[in-house]
């Protein structure tokens, strides 16, 4: 990922948005949002729903209109433009493959009014339905494909005019779960291949952290964060963040002294998570499951703590465990633990074990 | 870079859309069917509105007319006449509905789509014809008029049983759907938990159905309350609001004493037209996505009884047609029942003859062509384009106006509008034109329903797709849009079409000696004593609209095998 944000230096800004509000009346669904996309980047808006991000997606396209800011496209200002006149393809969730045409048709469909000659149009679509591995699927209709199909024959739709921008808007949400994955590596790989420059609305974090280059954190209309995915992850800028990236134990706080929390009776160091906030503020340390440390864990030890295991769920691959510490005032938190570590350290309900928060993992936020 | 990129004094300005070329047509299109609704239906309900505020010289009065109607007691007499009787046939035909419903959606009878057929027989005929059909059993020469035990058929008894053969296939369409929609995990949990058949009926099955049967109940007594037909033909001396109205405008030319009665009649089917919409939001929310369609399982005695019951009723209603036809061919009712095509030769019988039909055709074929083409270009455009929000929230308010216009009123509104003299457009007044434009007005909301209904189920993304692919909006109208729609175009065709056909009440204040209609011919020859002729002219408009439905049926078979093979999976 560093060398990946290094890369990054070396390209032109293609997109910068700048100052967007929209409201609805007296709601206001996009409050001052901006930011640059480069070249040839991938980049995720990720939110819950109703956080404005298929709205700010609609307004990079044209498809509604901004109350206030610009954006510029390519060194265009495109702000006031129809979405006809600036250079976009999209892909939506519902695919929006018109049912009467063939899948051929669907791909053309953009070409066709640009007088190309048939000819050059046949092959193009050609090279497209190749291009996304459904080469023999032209003459059939959208009706007659499997979801996955229909959304890669409107990827292609979207290809076929060699669009500036790409824009996806939710395009797996439809598609079960397998196929999801598979059409998450596909649609990375293509973009990566064809250098476009593409923006993708999702709500599934999982997606946004395997597929972007970067990631726009939304939440209430405004950007929380944006970074690579390891950033948005490892150092998430808000509990909002922390939150709904990834699972995220809270624990209401005290800063004690410079570096140190108190937790009900317990006081655990934060290293310069807290600097910047006074003794006595009122915080939430946030600290992942998979970072709660157990192997080599001594009585004693920086940040170590007695707990018991209260309740065990299997999740497959490991287990989450709901640990209750023995301090008093100290609040339950839950942890990941690899079934292999659980036979190891015989780990079961009941059982009472010492566990540590490392200091490096803590991420202290002003409650 | 970023510092021409960042907050620029002109960031906080409010964006101003560039309008594109695609856009201008998209503004000038919606802004004509604004115009076009304005016209045939806005304005002259507002002529009606503003005339009974009048006296006869133009001057506004206030309610000097209403309060000279209400005084007048044979004239308000006709309030209470309309009431009751529209009170009676919707406490007759509602249940009568209700278990034809039944059977066909809850039971296991075979048939089901001839019964359904069978009961849907009014629809393709006048109102008239039930009446005239009454006429022969019991009227004066009639030959079960002893059924009767010497009560006179021309009156309140005429009027509702004609009415509710006229009003079944409307009741029983809307009880169908509410009884169709029914979730089968309901019944499988109260068969779960024990509940008999007789308590699952009251406690699952009614209430699913309430808001059908309250829906059926205010649409009957709407169409009861504004229909001219029926009174006009079996109604004798039995004054009723839609006959007044007829009286004083055609009768007495007692223009603001018409357009009272007018706004009288206004108020049921305004009131009507509020209750639906307000059950149409509830029962949207009945049936869940989820649900899984009611399946009814084979029970021989219960189905038995519905068999019964359906052949019953549809056996009644094909008799009343049955009637009519059979009437039509008679010699001389009821003393010489040779056959003969004599009472087709209507130039026998009325100075129009046989143009009034010829007539009736092109003004419903004019009426389907540019009433399909105007309302499902206009709901695609109210729906689906991005352009002057509030000018398209008004047009799709005058779009669903007329289903709480009765016709008689509408064409009222009509004479006023298009008579007065500054009207620009008065050089329609007694043309084809005008017809066809009324009769649109008219069926207007339906088709536009059914219409935005098609299109809301269309991708609402198809039109940012295109924009996106630089294709103009109309192009996509085009392959996309109109092919997808094939099968709600061709609803809407033969809906107007038919209705054309058989519709008086508004056409019979506004047809001309050469614009003279199949409908009002029946009503004319009926009134001169010509009984077998306004039958036989009855009956062609039925054969035409069963031919009409048929074609279109199997036109759209043939159609959709053609073109649609997309539709297969």
């Amino acid at each position: 990922m560093a060398d990946g944000s290094q890369a990054n230096k070396a390209r032109a800004t293609y997109l910068a948005i700048a100052g967007i509000t929209k409201s609805f009346g007296g709601f206001t669904a996009l409050k001052d949002v901006g930011f640059e996309v480069l070249d040839g980047e991938f980049v995720c808006f990720l939110g819950p729903s109703g956080c404005g991000k298929t709205t700010l997606l609609r307004i990079i396209a044209g498809l509604e209109s901004q109350t206030t800011g610009s954006i510029v496209q390519g060194g265009r200002n495109v702000s006031a433009l129809p979405p006809a006149e600036r250079d976009f393809g999209i892909v939506f969730q519902s695919y929006a493959l018109f049912p009467n045409l063939t899948v051929a048709e669907n791909v053309g469909y953009g070409l066709v009014s640009r007088g190309r000659a048939r000819k050059e149009t046949e092959a193009r679509v050609g090279e497209l339905l190749a291009l996304v591995g459904l080469p023999d699927s032209g003459p059939k209709y959208p009706a007659q494909l499997s979801g996955g199909q229909q959304q890669r024959v409107a990827l292609a739709r979207a290809l076929a005019i060699s669009p500036g921008l790409l824009l996806l808007d939710e395009p797996l949400s439809a598609l079960d779960a397998r196929v999801r994955v598979r059409l998450r590596h596909e649609i990375r790989a293509l973009q990566r291949r064809l250098g476009i420059t593409t923006i993708m609305v999702t709500h599934d974090q999982e997606e946004a952290l395997t597929m972007a280059d970067r990631i726009v954190v939304m939440n209430h209309g405004s950007i929380e964060q944006i970074g690579t995915p390891m950033e948005v992850y490892r150092r998430p800028a808000s509990p909002f963040v922390a939150d709904f990236v990834g699972s995220m134990n809270f624990l209401d706080g005290k800063v004690a002294a410079s570096g140190r929390i108190g937790v009900g009776s317990l006081e655990l160091g934060c290293g310069g998570a807290a600097d910047g906030l006074g003794v006595g503020a009122a915080v939430k340390i946030a600290i992942r499951p998979e970072d709660v440390a157990v192997r080599g864990v001594a009585p004693g030890a920086a940040n170590a703590l007695g707990v018991k295991v209260a309740g065990l769920d299997f999740l497959g691959a490991f287990c989450r465990a709901t640990l209750k510490p023995t301090a008093a005032g100290a609040p339950e938190f839950v942890a990941d633990f690899s079934i292999n570590l659980m036979r190891d350290l015989g780990v079961a309900e009941g059982a009472a074990l010492t566990v540590a928060l490392p200091e490096d993992r803590l991420r202290v936020y002003a409650a | 870079m970023s510092a021409s990129l960042g907050r620029s004094p002109s960031a906080a300005r409010p964006v101003r859309r560039k309008i594109a070329g695609e856009d201008w047509v998209a503004i000038v299109a919606v802004g004509a069917l604004a115009v076009y609704l304005f016209v045939t239906v806005a304005l002259p309900l507002w002529a009606l509105l503003s005339k009974s505020f009048q006296n006869k010289d133009g001057a506004f009065v206030g309610l000097t007319n209403f309060v000279q109607y209400f005084q007048n007691p044979t004239l308000s007499q006709s309030i209470f006449n309309s009431v009751w009787v529209a009170l009676a046939t919707t406490a007759i035909v509602v249940p009568l509905a209700f278990v034809y419903a039944y059977g066909l959606t809850r039971s296991c009878v075979p048939l089901k789509g001839l019964f359904r057929s069978l009961a849907l027989i009014p629809i393709l005929a006048p109102s008239l014809l039930p009446a005239i059909s009454f006429v022969y059993l019991f009227g004066n020469q009639g030959i079960a008029k002893g059924l009767l035990g010497g009560q006179s058929i021309y009156g309140p008894i005429g009027i509702v049983m004609a009415e509710v053969f006229y009003c079944f296939p409307h009741a029983l369409m809307i009880l169908v759907i509410a009884l169709a929609i029914a979730d089968q995990r309901l019944y499988e949990a109260a068969d779960s938990l024990g509940a008999s058949r007789r308590r699952i009926f009251f406690t699952v099955t009614l209430p699913g159905a309430k808001y059908g049967l309250i829906n059926a109940a205010f649409v009957v007594f709407t169409l009861v309350v504004t229909d001219f037909g029926i009174p006009k033909v079996i109604g004798g001396r039995f004054n009723v609001l839609a006959t007044d109205i007829y009286k004083q405008v055609i009768g007495q030319q007692q223009f603001e004493m018409g357009a009272v009665v007018g706004l009288i009649l206004l108020a049921p089917a305004v009131l009507a037209f509020a209750v639906e919409r307000l059950i149409q939001r509830k029962q949207v929310a009945l049936l869940s996505a989820r649900a899984v369609p009611y399946q009814p399982k084979p029970a021989t005695a219960f189905d038995a009884v519905m068999f019964l019951y359906c052949l019953l009723i549809a056996g009644l209603l094909s008799a009343v047609l049955l009637v009519a036809a059979w009437g039509s061919f008679i010699k001389f009712w009821p003393y010489n029942l040779s056959l003969t095509f004599a009472n087709y030769m209507f130039e026998n019988f009325d100075s129009a003859g046989w143009s009034s039909y010829w007539n009736s055709i092109e003004m419903s074929f004019w009426t389907s062509v540019v009433g399909t083409s105007v309302i499902f270009a206009g709901a695609y455009l109210i729906e689906k384009t991005k352009v002057f929000d509030s000018l398209k929230a008004l047009t799709q308010l005058i779009a669903t106006l007329p289903l709480a216009v009765p016709g008689l009123v509408l064409g009222l509104g009509y004479i006023f509008f298009f008579n007065h003299p500054a009207n620009p457009f008065g050089f329609l007044y007694g043309t084809m034109a005008i017809l066809v434009l009324n009769t649109v007005a008219h069926f207007y909301t339906v088709a536009h329903l059914t219409a935005t209904t098609a299109l809301k189920q269309m991708d609402a993304e198809f039109e940012a797709v295109s924009a996106s692919l630089k294709v103009p909006f109309w192009t996509t109208f085009v392959r996309v849009t109109v092919p997808v729609c094939v099968p709600a175009i061709l609803d809407i065709g033969i809906y107007m079409f038919v209705n054309a056909m058989t519709t008086v009440s508004s056409v019979i204040f506004l047809y001309s000696t050469d614009t003279k209609l199949a409908s009002v011919a029946v009503v004319n020859m009926e009134d001169a004593g010509m009984t077998a002729a306004a039958a036989a002219m009855a009956m062609m408009i039925v054969y035409t609209s069963a031919v009409a439905r048929i074609g279109n049926l199997v036109f759209g078979q043939v159609l959709l095998r053609r073109t649609q093979a997309w539709r297969k999976r």
